[in-house]
């Protein structure tokens, strides 16, 4: 048995130590909003947070996971607020498909949360591993910047944003 | 609902290009007041007595924006907010036949041109008739009613209702014909921000590949390593030992290993020993294919496709003549969800969930696999992870049903990135020998250009064929398709575009196609005969321009006299690159300009050389695609397109050797990445003309331009893609 804290909730698995946190979440825990597509950690769509930090869950075996806050694209908003990400992405209309978006935002947010105003290095970066195939990357980039403003305008502290407020001690 | 069933309507058969179908609640059927009423003009709208307005899309939403424009087309005429309106998927259907093809298909950038009237209409006739019910209501004129906001006005005495409130009434209506508005859009036209965005940015949206169906099992399938090979043996009993694993099961395409979860499934998979039979392309190899081509392009024994004046005259008597030869490799489309499927047979009852660009084209090969009734063969259409031309072969559909019936459980097939990069239908392999003479005064006076590539109409053509015939009797549509396919493959026409209908005002010019079928299972890919076409004609014109000491925008200008559209994209193009004016040291332009399904594209790529490494700096695209129902869309997909593109021109191939694909994911299949990606500038043409397609004609110039922008900076000719300048040292 595996345990996880996914989201804030801790919740218990009856799957092999080396099934990968992806199959886990869409396949054990149903939650589809992470997604597959390479299995190889070379496409960014299964991107999580362990700890904050931005991870690829296909090739991350469950029983490395136990006990670390792993937060999905389901989790993300918090009570009902969306993250400036997901505000950007909307106000911009970033997504065409929308497969890769998950990842994308997951992986955007871990930066913002690391580096409230990047510059487009640190896009460039952190976001190479996180593939599109419609082509979004512009709008991917103006999104991110859009995010910090949200952010800064409104004061809204990025790393809290993705649970991982300084002040609070993850249980 | 007090509706009509679907049956019911399938047997009225009103398409929606050919009338419109009404549908009318009879009030002694309302049981309780709670129940909502439904006003049904036609099969593409509907609005509750409880405010709900739905709208059906005859096409898939692919990412290219399609619920997003069509809800515009239709709020215009309305008086509605888009945003307020709930877009359905549409079922299997021929109500939903997309009238460019005559089946029901999401393909060759047609959707806004195949919907650009009849959504409109849609929405006129429903706003007409909830005009007429509110004014009788209100017992005022309908000429003082407005539809507005999703509400009918009656100014003069300050009254209002929302839709809802009259739809009950609306319903009783006759369906009047209607005028559209012509000018003055107040939402055609307009950056109307994506409807679907918020469910693409939490999650929520529900892929093919994330449909939960109860009970449903995961199946992997193995498949022979070389395309077209078949089972001759297999041994499932260590796979069939391991933990979760259900069965395994053979099928048409290899065997499946049915599991309770995708990972249980690919443990096991890798269990499973199969001895295939290879079949007749256990020998292929591209480079061999390559030399074939070549051979075949220098013996100049092709079907004519194209003629006007002689080109062979005037190629014999030229002062100059040119010739070079192109190549392109085959390409698989790559979208990020990989292939998967759902289905559930029971009975005599198909379900399937699917990611698919045709709901018809996929009934009707389930139909005939199975011999099930139209109307027991459902298909829920999901959200699609990219489409690209991949989801219009239904391959990993049929094998799900297959599946599901062995079995007699729901099975939702998935596919990894491997499975998806050699096991898809391929853009065909093509090379392009090119001939053109310069007159003393360094006109292009001649231009005979041959194609060798295989037919995709060979491949595929006998499903559309009887998708479009799908209500005859079965003899009658093999009859059809044994007439129809080979006639079209001759002269396919998918596999010539863009070289025949060349647009430069050429006074001799040939087109011949040699079709050559090494057997490959080859499909239709974002935008499909000019993917490899264009970059054979762009290169080729600027290698003339190049000759005749012209400059390559001024060559192409002069020679597209007649071709005001495209002339026209290409000034904007250069105007807004700055073409002619001083480059920062190190960087050089090209410039490349198509017409494809209707539309004109222009660019001017930005690129400077390092080594062997090309650098796309900046792409300065220029469009034409006749009235632009959404710019932010149309934007979006031209620069979805140049990273597409891009991709292609400068890392794609997919080769063969012993009958293997030799790429596997995307370590040796890149996609470009963000910190790849030029900055893209887009720039619309806007007029009236009828709208035409923007998902693919963006496509096509990019690799010439880049070749071209290569070509200034070294005075290499890049005539292979991707282009390469040799291995990095």
């Amino acid at each position: 048995m595996v345990k996880l804290v996914i989201n804030g909730v801790e919740r218990e698995f009856d799957v092999p130590e080396d099934m990968p946190l992806l199959w886990v979440l869409r396949e054990v825990a149903g939650m589809t909003g992470t997604k597959f597509g390479c299995g190889a950690a070379l496409c960014g769509v299964c991107t999580v947070h362990v700890n904050g930090i931005a991870t690829r869950s296909c090739v991350m075996p469950v029983g490395t996971l136990a006990g670390q806050r792993i937060t999905t694209i389901e989790g993300l908003a918090q009570g009902g607020t969306r993250h400036p990400c997901q505000r950007a992405w909307t106000e911009l209309s970033v997504p065409q498909c929308g497969y890769c978006q998950s990842g994308q935002i997951m992986s955007a947010s871990a930066l913002l949360a690391a580096q409230p105003e990047p510059t487009d290095e640190n896009i460039d970066a952190v976001m190479a591993g996180n593939l599109c195939r419609c082509g979004t990357y512009p709008r991917i980039r103006a999104a991110i910047h859009r995010a910090s403003e949200l952010a800064k305008q409104e004061q809204v502290d990025l790393k809290a944003a993705i649970g991982m407020a300084e002040t609070k001690e993850g249980h | 609902m007090t509706t009509l069933t679907r049956r019911a309507l399938l047997k009225a058969g009103l398409a929606i290009g050919g009338g419109l179908l009404v549908e009318v609640s009879l009030p002694q059927a309302q049981a309780a007041a709670a129940e909502p009423v439904t006003f049904q003009p036609n099969g593409l709208l509907r609005i509750t007595s409880n405010d709900v307005v739905t709208f059906v899309l005859i096409s898939v939403e692919m990412g290219q924006g399609v619920s997003t424009s069509n809800a515009q087309l239709i709020a215009e005429e309305l008086g509605i907010d888009p945003a307020k309106m709930v877009v359905e998927f549409s079922p299997a259907d021929r109500r939903y036949d997309n009238p460019i093809h005559g089946l029901q298909v999401t393909g060759g950038s047609t959707t806004t041109a195949a919907s650009w009237e009849p959504y409109r209409v849609a929405g006129a006739t429903a706003r007409e008739m909830l005009l007429e019910a509110a004014a009788r209501s209100w017992g005022v004129p309908k000429s003082e009613c407005v539809a507005e906001d999703g509400a009918i006005l009656h100014k003069p005495t300050n009254r209002s209702g929302r839709f809802g409130q009259f739809a009950e009434a609306a319903a009783r209506l006759p369906v009047p014909d209607v005028t559209l508005r012509t000018r003055d859009f107040r939402v055609v036209g307009k950056p109307v921000p994506r409807l679907d965005s918020a469910a693409k940015v939490d999650g929520s949206a529900v892929f093919g590949i994330d449909v939960k169906v109860p009970e449903a099992r995961s199946a992997v399938v193995v498949r022979c390593p070389v395309p077209r090979g078949q089972v001759k043996s297999f041994d499932a009993a260590a796979a069939k030992a391991m933990s979760g694993v259900e069965d395994v099961v053979r099928i048409s395409s290899g065997v499946a290993v049915v599991a309770k979860t995708y990972w249980h499934a690919r443990q096991a998979a890798a269990q499973v020993k199969v001895e295939w039979d290879e079949g007749p392309l256990a020998g292929f190899s591209t480079a061999a294919l390559l030399e074939t081509h070549r051979k075949l392009a220098r013996e100049g024994q092709g079907k004519r496709v194209q003629s006007k004046g002689d080109a062979e005259a005037a190629l014999s008597k030229a002062a100059r003549v040119l010739e070079a030869e192109y190549t392109a490799p085959f390409l698989a489309h790559a979208p990020l969800e990989p292939q998967n499927a759902t289905a559930h047979i029971t009975g005599s009852k198909c379900t399937l969930w699917v990611p698919t660009q045709s709901p018809g084209l996929l009934h009707e090969q389930v139909k005939r696999l199975l011999g099930f009734d139209s109307e027991d063969i459902t298909i829920h259409q999901t959200w699609i992870g990219g489409g690209f031309g991949r989801r219009l072969a239904q391959d990993y559909a049929i094998e799900a049903v297959e599946v599901s019936r062995a079995v007699g459980k729901p099975v939702k097939v998935v596919w990894s990135r491997e499975d998806d990069m050699r096991h898809s239908p391929y853009r065909p392999a093509a090379t392009h020998r090119v001939q053109g003479a310069l007159d003393a005064q360094g006109r292009l006076v001649a231009w005979k250009h041959t194609v060798v590539t295989q037919s995709i109409i060979n491949d595929v053509g006998e499903h559309w064929v009887r998708t479009r015939l799908s209500g005859a009797p079965g003899f009658m549509k093999s009859m059809a398709v044994g007439l129809a396919v080979p006639m079209l493959s001759a002269e396919d026409d998918t596999s010539v575009e863009g070289a025949k209908g060349l647009a430069y005002g050429v006074p001799n010019l040939a087109v011949d196609f040699v079709r050559h079928e090494p057997g490959i299972p080859v499909g239709f890919y974002r935008s499909v005969g000019h993917s490899h076409s264009a970059f054979a004609t762009e290169s080729f014109v600027d290698e003339a321009a190049h000759a005749a000491g012209q400059d390559p925008v001024a060559f192409r200008r002069e020679l597209l006299k007649f071709e005001h559209r495209l002339r026209w994209v290409l000034e904007l193009a250069a105007e807004k690159a700055g073409w002619g004016t001083p480059l920062s040291p190190g960087r050089f332009r090209g410039v490349a300009v198509h017409r494809s399904f209707k539309s004109h594209v222009a660019v001017v790529a930005e690129v400077s050389v390092e080594g062997t490494e090309i650098r796309v700096h900046r792409l300065v695209m220029a469009a034409d695609c006749g009235r632009v129902v959404n710019p932010n869309i149309v934007e979006a997909q031209l620069e979805g397109s140049a990273v597409f593109g891009l991709s292609a021109a400068l890392k794609h191939q997919i080769s063969f050797e012993n009958g293997r694909v030799q790429q596997r994911n995307f370590h040796d299949y890149e996609l470009l990445r963000m910190h790849e990606t030029p900055k893209i500038e887009v720039h619309l043409r806007h007029n009236e003309a009828p709208p035409t397609g923007i998902g693919e004609p963006g496509l096509p110039v990019i690799a010439p331009a880049v070749a071209n922008a290569v070509f200034a900076a070294t005075g290499k000719r890049l005539r292979d893609l991707p282009l390469s300048l040799g291995a990095a040292s």
